[in-house]
């Protein structure tokens, strides 16, 4: 195979045939002549990324052509990461945010490339970060990663990547220097007092809040000091001595009294002084006091709305419970007016949010202040937020659940790419049920005599070491044995083991058009005999139908959940299964297992029964994305536990089963009339 | 010769026997007092459902000191002890006894449950979620009125002495469905919740339980307090006292409080690189 780079002319004419562009009046010369210069095997990856997106849609195809063109020198490596990030971009809010997206991610590539490995990356020290000032705090503090250092006293931004200090290990220190620093300033009361009066009498405010944001540094250092001693000396060795005109203030601000107030004085007498240059520290932020106290305000605001409203709850229980008798009581609970001496004590009987809020607010103010402690007037006591509450879903407007999808041809997932309504199946003729059941009266009777002897019962183990009772039989053989002369055997116990089935069964079954006629009335018999012969066994099932129209009509419908009994209702949907649309299968896998996962058994057995291979409205689904979507949601049922199994019906030869389920972990039945007498053994063998 | 031969066999069933003796439940009676701190009025309860024949079920987080309680009050209510810990193969035979061969013949031996009803101890079944669930019917009917264990291979029916008193400790921070206790077992016991002891006074009891200072007890428990906030976030649960013991005990042999706490606290809570890293950074925070 020839290695040679692609010259302009025959770059140009791959991409007109990818993505065509002759068609729509536009030409690939421009970069095919920037793509000329690239190696071979980079110049295949840009048209096969090209080929991928076009598949997607045309336009995006042109914009990862012509932006690879451009970019695809400097990302080298990165280049499939890069698309892989356009390509989640346009799936998430189209064309525009791809192109914001792409280019983003090359400049920033190109920055962090110039830098030297010695760096710390933000991502890479995010979650190490939370963890530790999550420990610290009491409550999960927001890590962004920002241009600047600061805190508005809930999020922390930190810098994108640092690499100040000669090695990983000092820049991973200083990351952690600068997040304690940034936290302590809200934990040890920075935004307590008012800086503005102290700020307008300095002519630069920039330099102010800097002057403003070393002293707090000073002040913060000792206070962590006291708690934390070990995390203060790793700081004060990372910042060195202080500069020598500042070592007083620094005494002075590290007593153990000091606060914000103090560092204000320290600045006033430093500008009475005549400010100098501030020093340049690192590992201290930046400080935004307008918008710390302005998010500090909300929150107090809020919190002490929570810890009223609690309050007031407990003063109507304490009023019903009696409390009139109680003279300790009284007087507080009846004037819906709780004085507490010590709110420490009272905080224990607050339900826990409330006491979550009460501790923070603890922490804003050192107190609770006197207004949170009475009681709010009528209200719910939580606070009324709603946005993480659950949206009820209802089928028409908003889907139950969103899944991701897997696409091969990117290697990556498209996120929150498929719909999925889940609703209840419609009922069907109650009476054709019957008439199978008739009809089938006889194979149902053997099935359910052959399937109770399989339930799981007690089994005794006879001749065990052990055991709660003694084997009679080997007792005799070994006295006989004795009494020979022979050695006995020492095998004299039963034990009883539990041999529970401990199985749950989902049944998904497959409602395509293509199932139409024939194939859909051979799966409602053979559920309808499946159902007598596992109410034989007592194994926990379920019956799901799935169909769909494009990803975002991905429908479930109910037949039989795990909880439900086999009734007339159950029989009746069983009977109302019929064809719809088209075979989304990874969805429908991955919701299902969603449920089975939750089931409280050591088994779990995934059942499809279908038609044929996956395929959806639309080229895109059909053929090989399908299939490596559907592999793909059956691997991850696999990592959960869960092992599946279909049951095709497909007179064009399976081969793509043993793909998609493995060998031995399909039955392809070549006539659907056969089904219905063949599942109840396919089942058995799979679960006997 | 036959009266040698037989008097031999009995010579050796003498022996088996004593086996099956030595075999037999230990009933422990501590001779000192096993250190406990009271933190709340857990004594007097417990003292009180004794007096009164209720079993005493008490829930708390892994290393909060249940064990160390059920120790405490046995010597202090001066009756023997049973223990039993719990695991997911516990069969009734288990707890009630069964039938050993001995030579030609069967002899009995009584379970751990049934030598604590005999001798009127308090049995005390750790992490009782543990066992299987047919397993827990059995302490059923010795829970209510009837006080009684029935013994059904030997078709005994024995009544619990006033002394007897079944104790069981839970760990209701298990998230799992599986680790479920069912109501109708709940709901026949006075019920203790256990938590890590304040800070003051838990430093108190890791210095005298580890042997260590005042200042590193306190640094410790700083440190126990730091990780039980993670719970949730990284840890399924935070360092209990018991861990905090073990680090001190290292820290006592003199090792360097950095590497005791790191092997004793760090290493047995996570895997997980970033917790892990976390932890890390908290020990060397404190000290």
């Amino acid at each position: 195979m020839s290695e040679r780079k692609l010259f302009a002319h025959e770059l140009e004419a791959r991409l007109d045939e990818l993505l065509l562009l002759s068609l729509r009046q536009r030409s690939a010369a421009e970069p095919a002549a920037l793509l000329e210069a690239l190696p071979r095997e980079m110049q295949e990856r840009v048209l096969h990324w090209a080929g991928v997106a076009a598949q997607t849609s045309d336009d995006l195809g042109w914009l990862i052509a012509s932006l690879a063109a451009e970019h695809a020198a400097g990302l080298d490596t990165q280049l499939d990461d890069w698309v892989r990030a356009g390509l989640d971009a346009y799936d998430r809010s189209g064309l525009a945010a791809t192109r914001r997206t792409l280019t983003e991610f090359a400049a920033g590539h190109k920055i962090r490339s110039q830098q030297s490995h010695d760096g710390v990356a933000f991502a890479e020290i995010e979650r190490r970060l939370s963890r530790f000032l999550h420990a610290l705090d009491g409550r999960p503090l927001k890590l962004v990663s920002g241009p600047r250092a600061w805190t508005d006293s809930e999020t922390l931004w930190l810098p994108q990547r640092l690499d100040v200090a000669p090695d990983t290990q000092g820049n991973r220190r200083l990351y952690k220097a600068m997040a304690v620093l940034l936290w302590a300033q809200t934990r040890f009361g920075s935004f307590n007092v008012d800086p503005e009066p102290e700020l307008e009498l300095w002519p630069d405010r920039d330099k102010a809040l800097a002057w403003f944001a070393v002293f707090e540094a000073m002040r913060l250092e000792a206070c962590i000091a006291g708690e934390l001693p070990g995390l203060a000396q790793e700081i004060a060795s990372l910042r060195g001595p202080w500069p020598p005109q500042l070592a007083a203030a620094a005494e002075r601000l590290a007593h153990a009294e000091a606060t914000a107030a103090d560092s204000l004085a320290a600045m006033a007498e430093l500008r009475k002084l005549g400010a100098g240059e501030t020093p340049t520290l690192p590992h201290i932020g930046a400080m935004d006091p307008v918008a710390a106290r302005r998010v500090r305000a909300a929150r107090i605001t809020r919190e002490t709305a929570v810890v009223r409203r609690a309050l007031k709850v407990l003063a109507a229980v304490a009023t019903k419970t009696g409390a009139a008798d109680n003279p300790d009581y009284s007087p507080l609970a009846a004037e819906g007016d709780l004085q507490v001496s010590d709110p420490q004590a009272d905080l224990l009987a607050l339900p826990p949010a409330a006491r979550e809020a009460a501790k923070s607010l603890m922490q804003d103010l050192g107190e609770i202040p006197p207004e949170a402690l009475h009681a709010a007037g009528p209200g719910a006591w939580q606070a009324v937020a709603g946005a993480d509450e659950p949206v009820t879903a209802s089928v028409t407007t908003q889907p139950d659940a969103f899944y991701d999808e897997w696409d091969y041809r990117r290697a990556a997932w498209r996120h929150g790419w498929c719909h999925l309504y889940e609703m209840e199946g419609p009922a069907g003729d109650q009476e054709w049920v019957d008439e199978v059941r008739t009809r089938h009266a006889h194979l149902i009777r053997s099935i359910r005599r052959r399937f109770e002897s399989l339930r799981g019962e007690d089994k005794p183990q006879r001749r065990q070491f052990d055991g709660e009772e003694i084997d009679l039989d080997a007792q005799v053989e070994a006295r006989a044995d004795r009494k020979s002369g022979s050695e006995p055997s020492p095998r004299l116990f039963i034990h009883r083991r539990r041999v529970e089935r401990s199985l749950a069964v989902m049944f998904m079954v497959d409602m395509s058009g293509s199932t139409k006629g024939w194939v859909n009335d051979a799966e409602r018999e053979s559920l309808v005999l499946l159902c007598e012969a596992i109410e034989a066994l007592g194994d926990s099932y379920a019956i799901y139908g799935f169909s769909g129209w494009t990803r975002t009509h991905c429908d479930i419908y109910r037949i039989k959940c795990f909880g439900d009994r086999y009734d007339a209702g159950t029989r009746s949907r069983i009977a109302g299964i019929e064809a719809r649309d088209y075979t989304r299968m990874g969805v429908a896998v991955r919701h299902l297992c969603g449920l089975l996962h939750k089931q409280n058994t050591r088994h779990k057995l995934l059942v499809t029964l279908s038609d044929g291979r996956p395929d959806d409205y639309g080229d895109e689904y059909r053929g090989r994305y399908g299939i490596e979507d559907t592999r793909r949601a059956l691997l991850e049922a696999r990592e959960k536990g869960i092992r599946s199994y279909c049951v095709t019906i497909d007179r064009h030869g399976a081969d793509y089963l043993p793909q998609l389920y493995g060998p031995a972990h399909y039955s392809v039945i070549d006539d659907a009339k056969k089904l219905p007498q063949k599942i109840a053994e396919i089942y058995r063998k799979l679960t006997g | 010769m036959t009266a040698s031969r037989s008097s031999g066999q009995q010579d050796a069933r003498a022996d088996v026997r004593a086996d099956v003796r030595a075999l037999a439940t230990p009933l422990v009676r501590s001779a000192s007092e096993p250190y406990y701190h009271a933190i709340g009025d857990e004594l007097e309860v417990f003292a009180a459902a004794a007096g009164s024949c209720l079993p005493v079920m008490l829930k708390g987080p892994t290393g909060c000191g249940k064990t160390r309680f059920v120790e405490h009050m046995a010597w202090r209510l001066k009756r023997p002890l049973v223990t039993v810990a719990c695991h997911d193969d516990l069969t009734t035979a288990d707890l009630v006894g069964r039938y050993l061969i001995v030579g030609d013949e069967t002899v009995w031996m009584d379970g751990p449950l049934t030598a604590a009803v005999r001798a009127g101890a308090i049995c005390y079944l750790d992490e009782i979620v543990e066992a299987r669930k047919d397993t827990t019917v059995v302490i059923h009917p010795l829970t209510d009125s009837r006080r009684a264990l029935p013994v059904e291979k030997r078709g005994e029916y024995i009544e619990a002495p006033p002394d007897f008193m079944l104790v069981i400790s839970y760990n209701p921070g298990y998230q799992s469905v599986l680790k479920e206790m069912k109501p109708s077992t709940r709901q026949r016991f006075v019920a203790l919740d256990f938590d890590y002891p304040e800070a003051a006074v838990e430093a108190r009891i890791v210095a005298h339980e580890g042997r260590v200072d005042e200042v590193t007890a306190q640094k410790l428990v700083k440190l126990g307090n730091l990780t039980r906030k993670l719970k949730g976030a990284g840890l399924d649960e935070g360092a209990g006292t018991r861990l905090l013991v073990h680090a001190a005990q290292l820290i006592a042999k003199g090792m360097a409080p950095l590497t005791a706490c790191t092997a004793a606290i760090a290493r047995p809570l996570a895997d997980e690189a970033d917790t892990r890293d976390a932890l890390d950074d908290l020990i060397r925070a404190v000290f």
